[in-house]
């Protein structure tokens, strides 16, 4: 069986490398200085398989700061990118719905 | 009420410590991250989209004051300030983070709450029926049996790594109110001709990727017979489950490849082999357990108090809050009172932290202290004063968990979908808030009645769309969140699965159907009084996929 580091990877389009952050779990991105953000516009979008694979295999290194990293699509067209698929849109800006606001709710008991 | 001895304690803390040095390795890097997840998930810690998240077990569905005061301290401590009540009695906080995980599992242990087998190829959470040990219609305390099988098979070496997961139910009912026959094992307490009380055992249920109902094994098992029967089913599984595939890996493909008799005859020669050993309950033991579980000091009391009668007679909201909230109890004079958590455009399943604090506040003041948690996931109090019913109603409504629509068409139950989940395809809970929206008409949705709309976000069916009367199930296409809806299925006493009413649409177009479905079964209904499940049984799916096909 081939390593996963050994794995082609098949890029269609420009895409960034994602990952979620081993202290929290929050959604990051890697960026082109080898660091890691929290805002996608500043992760390196890459557009080969050889470029997608080189910065996933640099991100999957770094394993005690991270967890799971793959590559993710992202949309151009706007500029700066922007996620290129539902999921990554909902991992990128939370989820779609309203969250409760729980302490702002004037919440009392009266019987 | 179950109380919790040293024994219990002790474990728990200190699988907590256990767990903290787990997770300080992992931050330091001593751990990676395979070796590490497989101990997180011993815990109930997954990682979804944006976060950990931690599941935590609330077996039988009780609750006391003091643990819902807990997880509301967890929720506003650690997370962010609510929880989420799931379709297997348990809890889930989405946004906590590793480096809390030990504090907020510490701070729960102090109560006897725990993520213990709430993940992982273990036996997962034993669940009952909400109303146990107050339901008219039971034959004992099912909770009673449930903690019989949970303390066995807690930390079970031989069943701590299994095939796959494996779920446990209990009822002692004569109306299945714990989704008996979607699970992995069901025990149903019934009694014989003799009038004695033994088990029918059911196994291989399961919903999913392929969806199977239970299948009867045993017609009467004698009760202390229970957990020697229970061990020969696990280890019959975990002998003979698959291991080298992920989707055919649960008990429901084992009996199925098999057939259910030839499973059951594998289990029955185990089962001889053991029967008469060290498993076998003695009535000390099943007594010592069934003292656990302390009930109030019920007073003697008479049905429809003169303080009811005038706040039926007086007040319109509380009177049809009354209709679709309370049910009878064992007793007269007590009443069980069902906790909507599908108030119009919230999350199914959702509670706040001060909305928790304030119906433990409520169950100290009405419901001996109380609490319970159904896999409709809606919480209930079980033992209400009918004459407490009206203040009680009245604090209810101010925390907004007073809607008056259990049962019915907004009482919708939905999975956490891709809003939360990395395991989605599509997203339900939005498709749940537009559904309340639409039927949030009072008088509509109680003339339609009796009505279960189940949705979920993938084909792990976490939402027990196959079960919904009308089932929701989200797919991609092509990159879009697309929407399967099924008819038909029911949970209860006579399970059914629900079928296909035409092709997927898109989330658009979902709510749309469901009224166009809703709109059919009031043409088609014999009279008003014939609930949707029972027009389907009538005249099957065909009269509804012609009306709905018409319109889409």
């Amino acid at each position: 069986m081939t390593s996963p580091l050994h794995q082609k990877i098949k890029v269609t389009g420009p895409v960034v490398v994602t990952a979620n952050r081993l202290t929290d779990g929050a959604v990051i991105y890697r960026t082109a200085s080898g660091q890691w953000t929290t805002e996608l516009p500043g992760a390196a979008v890459v557009t080969t398989s050889d470029a997608a694979m080189a910065l996933l295999t640099a991100a999957r290194a770094e394993g005690v700061r991270v967890v799971d990293a793959y590559v993710a699509p992202v949309d151009l067209s706007h500029g700066k990118p922007r996620p290129g698929n539902l999921r990554e849109r909902i991992r990128a800006a939370g989820p779609t719905i309203r969250l409760p606001a729980p302490e702002a709710a004037n919440v009392h008991v009266c019987a | 009420m179950y109380v919790h001895d040293a024994f219990d304690r002790r474990l728990i803390a200190e699988r907590v410590e256990e767990f903290r040095d787990q997770v300080r390795r992992r931050l330091s890097g001593e751990l990676n991250e395979d070796e590490f997840k497989l101990l997180r998930l011993l815990n109930g810690v997954y990682l979804q989209l944006h976060a950990y998240m931690l599941r935590i077990g609330i077996p039988y569905g009780t609750l006391s004051s003091a643990q819902l005061r807990m997880l509301a301290h967890v929720a506003r401590r650690y997370d962010r300030g609510y929880g989420h009540f799931t379709t297997r009695q348990n809890i889930q906080f989405h946004w906590i983070k590793l480096e809390d995980l030990p504090d907020a599992m510490a701070d729960l242990a102090r109560v006897g709450l725990h993520g213990i087998q709430t993940s992982g190829n273990s036996v997962r959470n034993v669940t009952t029926d909400q109303w146990a040990g107050v339901a008219p219609d039971e034959i004992e305390d099912p909770r009673v049996w449930a903690e019989v099988v949970r303390q066995h098979v807690t930390l079970h070496p031989e069943f701590t790594f299994m095939p796959r997961k494996f779920k446990i139910a209990v009822g002692t009912a004569a109306h299945d109110r714990a989704a008996l026959r979607i699970h992995d094992l069901a025990l149903r307490l019934h009694r014989n001709e003799a009038g004695e009380a033994g088990f029918e055992v059911m196994v291989g249920g399961g919903l999913g990727r392929t969806p199977f109902l239970a299948k009867t094994i045993k017609q009467f098992l004698p009760k202390h017979d229970v957990l020697s029967y229970v061990e020969a089913v696990l280890r019959t599984y975990n002998q003979f489950g698959r291991r080298d595939n992920a989707w055919k890996a649960r008990i429901k493909i084992l009996v199925h490849d098999l057939g259910a008799e030839a499973f059951g005859r594998e289990v029955e020669q185990e089962w001889q082999s053991i029967k008469d050993g060290a498993l076998a309950l003695d009535d000390a033991a099943v007594a010592e357990i069934a003292a656990r579980f302390r009930y109030p000091d019920y007073e003697r009391l008479a049905d429809d108090p003169v303080e009811l009668k005038e706040a039926r007679a007086g007040d319109r909201r509380f009177e049809t809050w009354h209709r679709s909230a309370v049910a009878r109890h064992r007793l007269p004079g007590y009443a069980i009172v069902t906790l909507s958590l599908k108030a119009e455009g919230e999350t199914p399943g959702d509670a706040t932290a001060a909305q928790m604090d304030a119906i433990a506040d409520l169950a100290d003041r009405y419901s001996s202290g109380e609490i319970r948690v159904g896999h409709e996931q809606n919480l209930a109090l079980p033992h209400v004063r009918q004459q407490d019913l009206y203040p009680l109603w009245r604090a209810l409504d101010a925390i907004g968990v007073a809607t008056p629509n259990v049962g019915l068409v907004s009482d919708i139950i939905a999975c956490p979908g891709l809003d939360y989940c990395s395991l989605a395809n599509a997203r339900s809970i939005p498709i749940a808030q537009d559904l309340s929206r639409r039927f949030r008409d009072g008088d509509l949705a109680r003339d339609l009645g009796r009505l279960h709309i189940n949705i979920s976000g993938c084909i792990n069916a976490c939402g027990h769309h196959h079960v919904g009367h009308i089932g929701i199930l989200g797919v991609e296409k092509n990159g879009e969140e697309y929407y399967q809806v099924t008819i038909g299925g029911r949970a209860d006493e006579e399970a059914e699965l629900g079928q296909l009413i035409g092709p997927a649409v898109p989330y658009g177009e979902v709510a749309n159907v469901v009224e166009d479905i809703v709109a059919a079964y009031v043409e088609l209904r014999e009279r008003p009084g014939e609930i949707f499940i029972d027009t389907v049984k009538r005249i099957g799916i065909e009269p509804f996929k012609e009306r709905v096909h018409a319109t889409h």
